[in-house]
């Protein structure tokens, strides 16, 4: 079994803006390709173009209907990845030590060549952020893009998750949970940031921002000033064409 | 070795970024494709690009996975096999274009007609319909009839301008966003940018949109509507807003044609025209002194109401009195279009309210002196900040023109057209009716038609008619009775029309991008049916078919000639100012994809190989004095090519030494500018010009300099659309040409000078109850037409698709998620899975677009999910509306535009009483793939594993 780490000085993660998200699946696909093409850990896939494509993703989108007693049902789009949690069932769940926690900035990441493929950290993790890869039969999961943000080659502005870099609506944003001035924990204190399933103990990094209240149809907010009724309209004195004419004075 | 630690990092130094302009969608952002040599390792969003300033979406994102797609087409292909097998040779280009360039020169000697030039999500329009010009052929159109025509001509014919490339909201100023209807890539990364920068703002967005997904699901309000009452709805915003005075009446005097006056002689031929001076200019009257007077002369205080007497003796009344007596009518109060839209009459009372309370308490107001048109002097610029945006979900409907004009009324009385805080015209635009071209049609034997095929007809006289009157010179009826103010033509109707050898038939069909065999037509299995179908000679009656495409798509199969065209990393493109420009409201914007890489199949771009054969066919403007090729390929037109004297395709680095934009001699090396650049240029608007460019002299002169308008150019919004007016003349028999007599009703009825609404047709055509519901699809955000299903992650996301269909239907007809269920409609039937929703109006079912694909195409296994389980709603939609007794065709289309009426489609649905067989209906066979199918697995970098 693996250890964890002493909490690290910094806390890397992310927050999600569920008010935000569109569902569009950016985060999920740019994630894919850097990591696939680009970073670090290659995802495969297999029956690519036949019956049954599968692959590894590191990040995937769920949508989940709501139907609340009082309201229209509603439709939430939730990005899911790894929340890297502070008490990570994952990693002590480890048979070889591949699966661990930094202790620099808390990032929870798998170190391939010691994976066995057994396959306990993603039956650990209640989240279901964790992948078997078809292809090379290890385990992978959100790294952070570890490769982009420490780069010394990308530019300064670019060394940030890749999800968070081409998310269209800006509903992602990564920073230092444990800095109180950072953008995420702003975020966390103004919007009431949530954990996923606090339940299990888990303690996870990232955060969610839940959706704002809708406005229902059967809330009455305001109506349009009851200026002449319709019934006035069109010839009487006052009504819409003596509102006219007092409009067009006003002009002079 | 740490999941960090792999070798194949883009932070080595031996990475190059080459920044090009996507093709995922129609959204065309900017991207850095990032390379390993010569190979694409990572794509990402530009973070100087004007469109998507970075940012990404899905479908760019996988762009890797389209560049390396094993159904991308490989060599020409001459069909062996019968159409639709999808059996071909592949032969050299020599033979190819040869064999083109024969059969349509002998099309273009006989009876140019012949040819049906038709291009589909083609960005390059300005260079093929200047093509199909020198050709001579009447027939060309891109696919605008089957998309959003109603939303452009609607825009354009009101204000100079609709939404999307023409105008977009002010996101960092409006106070309230409303959105109708909006496809995923009608404007796909600037709206969800724009949507985060409200949410961020915490600015109300208003969903209109009888399906609850992606941005309606977000969106703080939620209007399920009943699909096609959106202009009812609308309508009855207005009542509401004018009923409590809440508009912005020197807004409407200064920039509308509401004071002017209109003919009130019911018994005369000039009745409802503007009265007008015999210079023609419109007239109004004083209300102090009740003269009348020139709309045109400055100080004039015209009169909003009343009766007045012209100068012949005849009444007029100004526009406003007309306008506002039709929308205080209880006809559109909120309690009476409560049912027929699904919106409680609460509700739109109070949206009304919100939007009066956005628009005239949260004014906002500018510090920047600007000069009007009429050289007054303004000190400060006042905005209205309540801001719409709206596309396909309004506009495909038979009712799509009268709601998209409704909607920009809505804008226009609010006086939120181009205000801060409100819409904003993008360059070129605005560019109103005067400032656009007439449609040309005619046809002569090898000679070039005398001007654009496209165009905005003022009045009945400018349709393209036979001597007759009546029959249409296009083969797809483009400006004829059928469809008057048909801007984009009727790509929709082409194949049906020819097939059925009216008005003719046609020798060859020339298409480009357009999925016609499939996802891009109505009735798709007829319309197989239509290309494979012989006549009494055994000849097939469409005779020959040439098609590029860069994949092995459906329409593939049916292709006599393939043309293989390269991917959008191998290839030239200009994203132009005189096409379908991407400027933003601050910027005069064009820009340039280039091939980052070189294809590695003989595979050429379509416009050079369009300029190829034009060369054969020595067109005019392609070939010089002694029939040499003027232009080596499509890269050698961008920049050579002048339209006008100094006005070419791209806008940036023009003159000797690319120091003018806009106007300004060819620069040889104006290419490699625009690559330094990132693929575009940007060059700023100033800032007194930054809003009311419609009356704005600083951008009236700015555009002129910059070559996008020759001279100043009047742009009064058309509350009141006089040519719709002219059509009912005409139908009333009172002006020439007076259509055919079946077409006469439905033209008094439709064609009202004023934003109306009526029953899409296809309410009428058919029973409530044998077909009590609506369907509709949606385009995913991340999957564009049926391009993506050969994406290896993209097909992941999305490789079948559902029919979600509402609770209590579910209950009723005990449907559960996962069973299958038969949709009828009055011309076909499919077999679905279904999922339960209750995010939906209650009367309608969806799915998602272009999903389903045909066995054997886009090299995918034939036990792809896509074939078996996916489906096409296509399949109930048919081009014609059911059949009235009358023994005519009626298109299912908007009676103004010819759009395509697609979500007009009712539908019945139940159980399938046998539930085995795991499979959609109806499955067309299976066509053989001249590219083979894909591999197992995908490699990265396109090498196959």
């Amino acid at each position: 079994m693996t250890s964890l780490p002493a909490p690290s000085e910094k806390r890397l993660g992310l927050v999600i803006d569920l008010d935000t998200c569109v569902g569009c699946h950016a985060c999920a696909v740019n994630c894919k390709e850097w990591n696939t093409g680009a970073g670090a850990s290659p995802l495969g896939d297999v029956d690519a173009y036949g019956g049954n494509p599968s692959g590894a993703w590191l990040n995937r989108i769920h949508t989940f209907e709501v139907t609340p007693a009082d309201a229209p049902a509603q439709i939430v789009h939730f990005p899911k990845s790894c929340l890297h949690c502070d008490d990570a069932p994952c990693v002590t769940v480890c048979p070889t030590g591949a699966s661990h926690k930094r202790a620099e900035d808390g990032i929870v990441l798998v170190t391939e060549d010691l994976c066995i493929g057994c396959g306990l950290c993603a039956w650990a993790c209640p989240y279901g952020a964790r992948e078997m890869d078809p292809v090379e039969n290890v385990i992978k999961k959100c790294t952070l893009c570890v490769d982009r943000i420490y780069s010394e080659t990308l530019p300064e502005e670019d060394r940030i998750p890749a999800c968070v870099r081409t998310c269209p609506s800006n509903a992602r944003h990564f920073g230092d949970f444990n800095d109180p001035g950072s953008d995420v924990s702003i975020l966390v204190a103004e919007r009431g940031g949530i954990d996923l399933m606090p339940e299990m103990g888990t303690r996870p990094v990232n955060k969610y921002l839940p959706p704002r209240p809708k406005t229902g149809p059967k809330t009455r907010q305001q109506t349009a000033p009851a200026n002449p009724s319709a019934a006035d309209m069109p010839n009487a004195e006052g009504g819409f064409l003596g509102w006219l004419d007092a409009a067009l004075e006003k002009l002079g | 070795m740490n999941q960090i630690d792999r070798t194949h990092d883009t932070t080595d130094s031996a990475t190059e970024i080459r920044q090009t302009t996507c093709y995922m969608c129609a959204c065309r952002c900017g991207i850095n494709v990032h390379m390993k040599g010569e190979t694409v390792q990572y794509i990402e969003g530009n973070r100087d690009h004007p469109i998507n300033k970075g940012v990404l979406c899905a479908k760019g994102s996988a762009g890797i996975m389209q560049h390396y797609s094993p159904a991308r087409l490989k060599k020409p292909l001459l069909r062996t096999g019968k159409r639709g097998e999808g059996k071909f040779k592949e032969i050299e280009w020599d033979e190819a274009l040869e064999l083109a360039a024969g059969w349509l020169g002998k099309v273009r000697s006989d009876d140019p007609r012949k040819l049906a030039f038709f291009t589909g999500r083609d960005q390059s329009q300005s260079m093929t319909g200047w093509w199909a010009q020198a050709y001579g052929t009447p027939n060309y159109a891109a696919h605008g009839g089957f998309c959003s025509v109603n939303m452009a001509a609607a825009g354009i014919y009101t204000m100079g301008g609709a939404f999307w490339e023409f105008g977009a909201p002010d996101w960092d100023h409006t106070e309230l966003f409303m959105i109708f209807g909006v496809a995923e890539d009608h404007d796909s990364n600037p709206i969800k940018m724009g949507l985060g920068k409200l949410k961020a703002r915490g600015v109300k967005v208003i969903g209109v949109n009888p399906v609850r997904t992606g941005y309606n699901a977000i969106a703080d309000e939620w209007l399920g509507i009943t699909p096609g009452t959106d202009g009812l709805l609308i309508l009855s915003l207005i009542h509401e807003l004018i009923r409590s005075g809440q508009i912005d009446i020197d807004y409407l005097i200064r920039y509308t044609n509401a004071p002017w006056l209109v003919i009130d002689d019911p018994d005369g031929d000039g009745h409802g025209l503007f009265a007008r001076d015999d210079d023609g200019v419109p007239l109004v009257a004083d209300r102090l002194s009740g003269e009348i007077a020139l709309s045109s002369s400055p100080g004039v205080k015209p009169a909003m109401k009343g009766s007045f007497t012209l100068p012949d003796g005849r009444s007029a009344v100004p526009v406003f009195e007309l306008l506002a007596k039709k929308y205080a009518d209880p006809q559109y109060a909120p309690a009476a279009v409560a049912g027929r839209t699904g919106i409680s009459a609460d509700t739109i009372a109070r949206i009304a309210g919100e939007i009066a309370e956005a628009a005239f308490k949260r004014e906002i107001v500018i510090e920047r002196p600007w000069t009007d048109m009429k050289g007054e002097r303004h000190a400060r610029m006042i905005g209205r900040p309540v801001a719409f945006h709206a596309m396909r979900g309004i506009s495909a409907h038979s009712n799509g023109f009268q709601t998209a004009r409704a909607l920009h009324l809505l804008q226009i009385l609010l006086g939120s057209i181009d205000c801060p805080g409100g819409f904003r015209f993008k360059p070129p635009y605005p560019r109103p009716v005067a400032g656009q071209p007439r449609p040309h049609g005619g046809a002569c034997a090898d000679t070039a038609l005398a001007g654009p095929h496209l165009g905005y007809p003022r009045g009945p006289e400018d349709l393209l008619l036979e001597a007759d009157g009546e029959t249409a010179q296009r083969i797809d009826k483009a400006f004829s009775w059928d469809a008057p103010l048909s801007a984009h033509g009727l790509m929709h109707m082409v194949i049906s029309n020819a097939h059925a050898r009216d008005p003719y038939g046609i020798d060859v069909l020339f298409m480009y991008m357009a999925n016609m065999a499939w996802n891009s037509s109505m009735n798709t299995t007829s319309v197989m049916d239509m290309l494979t179908d012989k006549d009494d000679n055994g000849d097939y009656v469409i005779p020959r078919i040439i098609y590029s495409d860069a994949y092995s798509s459906e329409m593939v199969a049916f292709a006599d000639l393939v043309l293989p065209d390269t991917t959008y990393l191998e290839r030239h493109d200009c994203i132009s100012l005189l096409d379908r420009p991407i400027s933003e409201p601050e910027a005069l914007c064009d820009s340039i994809r280039w091939p980052v890489v070189e294809p590695d199949r003989d595979v050429r771009g379509f416009q050079s190989v369009l300029l190829d054969l034009g060369a054969r066919l020595k067109l005019p403007g392609m070939v010089d004095d002694d029939g040499k090729a003027v232009y080596k390929d499509y890269a050698d037109y961008i920049v050579n090519h002048q339209r006008k004297p100094g006005i070419g395709p791209l806008s940036g680095w023009r003159g000797p030494d690319g120091t003018k934009t806009g106007r300004g001699e060819p620069n040889p090396d104006q290419l490699r500018r625009y690559i330094e650049n990132g693929g575009f240029s940007q060059v700023h608007v100033p800032e007194e010009a930054h809003y009311f460019k419609h009356a704005n002299r600083a951008w009236s002169d700015w555009a002129i300099e910059h070559g996008l308008q020759d001279g100043p150019v009047e742009n009064i919004f058309q509350l009141y659309l006089e040519p719709l007016r002219k059509f009912q003349l005409a139908a009333e028999g009172k002006i020439k040409p007076v259509p055919p007599e079946h077409h006469r009703d439905r033209i008094k009825r439709c064609f009202d000078p004023l934003p109306t609404w009526y029953p899409p047709f296809m309410d009428e055509g058919v029973e409530d109850v044998v077909y009590p519901l609506h369907a509709i699809t949606q385009r995913p955000a991340a999957m564009y037409h049926s391009w993506g299903s050969q994406n290896a992650w993209l097909r992941q996301i999305h490789g079948e698709n559902a029919l979600y269909v509402p609770g209590a239907i579910c209950e009723h007809e005990n449907l559960n998620d996962g069973d299958w269920a038969l949709v009828t409609s009055p011309s076909g039937e499919v077999r679905v899975q279904v999922r339960r929703m209750d995010a939906v109006n209650g009367e309608t079912l969806w799915t998602w677009n272009a999903i389903g694909k045909r066995a054997g195409a886009w090299a995918l296994d034939k036990n792809a999910p896509e074939a078996t389980r996916g489906f096409l709603l296509n399949h109930l939609i048919d081009e014609l509306l059911p059949p009235k007794g009358d023994g005519r065709r009626w298109a299912n289309s908007d009676p103004i535009t010819g759009q395509a009426a697609w979500f007009d489609l009712r539908v019945a649905i139940r159980r399938d009483p046998d539930q085995s067989g795991e499979r959609s209906l109806p499955a067309a066979p299976p066509q053989a793939s001249p590219v083979g199918t894909g591999p197992d697995q995908v490699a990265f970098t396109g090498e196959e594993t």
